[in-house]
């Protein structure tokens, strides 16, 4: 039995060009094109073509970018938006947490407000006369349930909007990103009442950008992309084929930018500044590449990094030291290591070179890092110190907080059992 | 036709949030000022008073129909600009509504008709607030009370629906055309001075043309029943009001049918 069914369901956007804007009433009266002024010049295809089915009970799961026909999607079952061709059918009463707290007025109080919201969402007074304690409860606003909603923190304003949504007691809610501004001790609440429902049975359409708890609530999820289903199926999959699809354009997005002539001489010049050293010996170029020998801007933990250092001197050098440095975004020194704090001894380097240093399993967590390359003498004179002139992003589906992931394993004795992760 | 009836329908089942709406809009619409609700019947008493002092004292009228009593002429003023502020006020209101409450139409299934109604309805409880003010004048200036004054709600009734029909026209219109609001309120203008309010409907009686015009305007019929129930204390002329009524189903039945011809455009377009 399903909930939620898609056929074929398009939702196309009209895009007025800047003409459009200028459109005046008088101008298309004048001009005799009132009805053709409101045709739109470009049309935009936010929903493709879905085929979609949701079971009952089930809590379905819909990730993607800006952009990629989410939120149409999630207005499409809501009813919202009507579609431009398809057939849509939902079983049941729905309740969209879109916008918490739509329709407040600023001036009333807390309390009218609930009444008046909740009858927009198709309860009945008495009901809401009922739940009212529960809702006030729910949302913390004991104290301010008879000020008006202007006086509001915005973070009082989302619970009370979540609180009467929640309480219009729906076979199907639609969630969207609603839970972004909620505070530490808010959202774990709203995601307790999100598993009430779950186990009540009831459907849930989840939109977010939070994979984590994505991955955590939903029973199966899908990724969208450009307006059509790109992926579906088991969470984890889902998730892990789109973080990688990021990745990819990430890469794609800094190979792009590596060609494009007007960055390259804004990079020459931020060069000159980050680059120091006689040159004795030259560090003429450094490739990041992943264990496989691709060269790479993203990495995952798993594919490792390799730095090459190609290094040329024109004269014999005796002394040296090769060194690497790894800097998160905010300048915290993440790991650093050179030739000589490892014992090795310089002999000779003359002529071109290539020296490399293989890091098996890149342990660090999510974000931006920088590199220092350097060659120098041991006691520190510098030949060639590229400072923070490169930089690779990690991409981990965890979630995990700090500056490097220690290689780690939990074990609990008997009397403590957790499901094992990753489902 | 059909459709129209399944979503008159739906606008019934929608009462409560009507009811409620309106409450809400007229409990805010006065929050925070010292006199309050009292405020809905000190515009158009202000308003009588500027025209009062201007058509009364300025530029004295030389209509029989106030025997030269400018407390008279004050009363039939203040019998036609009160039911007129509530045409034009719903009418201002309804070009800016669906735009004000654009949150709603984008981001909850809210039934966009709603507002409309909610907006012509709360201008018609600020137009029944003015009105025992109004009844008291009457009886204290002018002439006794007839039973024709029961006949009152016949006229609210065909305004409401006549108001209902032009809201439903401008607010779906604006969406579209924002200008709409400035020409409005030229229109609003014309149309003020085009209905007999600041002079009495015989005025215009000696030019044809003139009269043809007058009597085309759907409002002119209202406010004359407006005037015939409280103030000549007369029965007013059924027919011509029968076909304002009729008028104002038209009107009704167009302003609704173009709503929900653009009413899917509106949750991109406010």
């Amino acid at each position: 039995m399903f909930a939620i069914e898609l056929e074929n369901v398009s939702r196309v956007y009209q895009k007025y060009s800047a003409r459009h804007r200028f459109q005046t009433f008088k101008s298309a009266l004048v001009k005799g094109d009132l009805f053709r002024s409101m045709k739109a010049d470009e049309l935009v295809m936010a929903v493709d073509a879905i085929n979609l089915q949701v079971e009952k009970g089930m809590t379905f799961g819909v990730i993607g970018e800006n952009g990629s026909g989410k939120s149409t999607l999630l207005k499409l079952v809501a009813g919202i938006a009507k579609p431009t061709s398809g057939r849509l059918k939902v079983e049941g009463k729905i309740s969209a947490l879109i916008e918490l707290g739509a329709g407040f007025h600023p001036e009333i109080s807390g309390r009218e407000n609930v009444f008046i919201n909740g009858i927009m969402l198709g309860l009945s007074k008495k009901e809401i006369s009922r739940k009212f304690d529960e809702i006030v409860r729910f949302a913390e606003l004991e104290e301010f349930i008879d000020a008006p909603v202007k006086t509001y923190s915005s973070g009082m304003y989302m619970r009370l909007g979540f609180s009467v949504a929640i309480n219009v007691n729906p076979d199907v809610l639609l969630i969207d990103e609603v839970l972004a501004v909620g505070d530490a001790a808010f959202v774990p609440k709203c995601l307790d009442r999100i598993d009430d429902f779950r186990r009540r049975k009831k459907t849930i359409l989840f939109v977010s950008h939070d994979l984590a708890t994505v991955e955590k609530i939903c029973d199966k999820v899908a990724w969208m992309k450009g307006g059509k289903i790109q992926m579906l199926g088991e969470p984890k999959r889902v998730v892990d084929a789109y973080l990688q699809d990021i990745a990819a354009m990430q890469e794609e997005d800094y190979q792009k930018r590596k060609t494009d002539v007007d960055l390259e001489q804004k990079w020459e010049d931020e060069r000159r500044e980050k680059r120091w050293g006689k040159r004795e010996v030259e560090i003429r170029k450094v490739t990041l590449k992943n264990l496989r020998g691709e060269e790479k801007h993203v990495f995952t933990p798993e594919e490792g990094l390799v730095v090459e250092i190609d290094a040329a001197a024109n004269e014999p050098v005796k002394d040296f030291v090769f060194g690497i440095g790894i800097f998160n975004s905010q300048g915290i020194s993440c790991y650093g290591t050179n030739t000589n704090l490892e014992d090795y001894e310089p002999v000779v380097l003359q002529g071109e070179g290539k020296a490399a240093c293989r890091i098996e399993k890149l342990n660090l967590i999510n974000g931006t890092y920088y590199l220092d390359v350097a060659v120098h003498k041991r006691d520190g004179y510098p030949y060639d110190y590229h400072r923070n002139l490169y930089s690779f992003l990690v991409s981990s589906t965890l979630k995990d907080v700090g500056i490097a992931r220690l290689p780690h394993k939990w074990t609990f004795s008997p009397a403590i059992k957790f499901e094992t992760p990753g489902k | 036709m059909a459709r129209l009836l399944r979503n008159l329908q739906e606008l019934y089942k929608y009462r409560v949030l009507v009811q409620n709406l309106v409450s809400r809009e007229l409990k805010a619409r006065y929050r925070g000022t010292v006199l309050g609700f009292l405020w809905s019947f000190f515009n158009p008493l202000l308003l009588m008073i500027i025209y009062t002092i201007v058509f009364g004292f300025i530029l004295p009228n030389r209509s029989t129909e106030f025997g030269n009593s400018p407390w008279l002429y004050a009363l039939f003023l203040f019998s036609g600009v009160l039911p007129w502020v509530w045409f034009s006020s719903s009418s201002i209101e309804s070009a800016n509504v669906l735009m004000i409450h654009g949150n709603l139409i984008k981001k909850i299934l809210f039934p966009a008709e709603v507002l409309p109604v909610v907006t012509v309805t709360s201008n018609l409880i600020h137009f029944s607030f003015g009105l025992p003010i109004l009844l008291l004048f009457v009886l204290i200036f002018g002439k006794p009370f007839t039973l024709n004054i029961l006949l009152l709600p016949v006229v609210v009734f065909i305004q409401y629906m006549f108001s209902l029909g032009f809201s439903f026209l401008l607010s779906a219109l604006t969406v579209h055309f924002r200008d709409i609001k400035d020409i409005l309120g030229n229109l609003l203008t014309f149309w003020f001075f085009s209905t007999p309010i600041v002079y009495p409907y015989s005025f215009v009686q000696k030019y044809k043309l003139l009269k043809t015009l007058i009597d085309l305007n759907p409002m002119t019929h209202i406010i004359e029943g407006y005037h015939y129930c409280l103030f000549y204390g007369q029965l007013f002329h059924w027919k011509k009001l029968g076909v304002t009524f009729i008028v104002s189903l038209v009107l009704f039945y167009v302003g609704y049918a173009v709503f929900d011809r653009l009413r899917d455009s509106f949750p991109e377009e406010v």
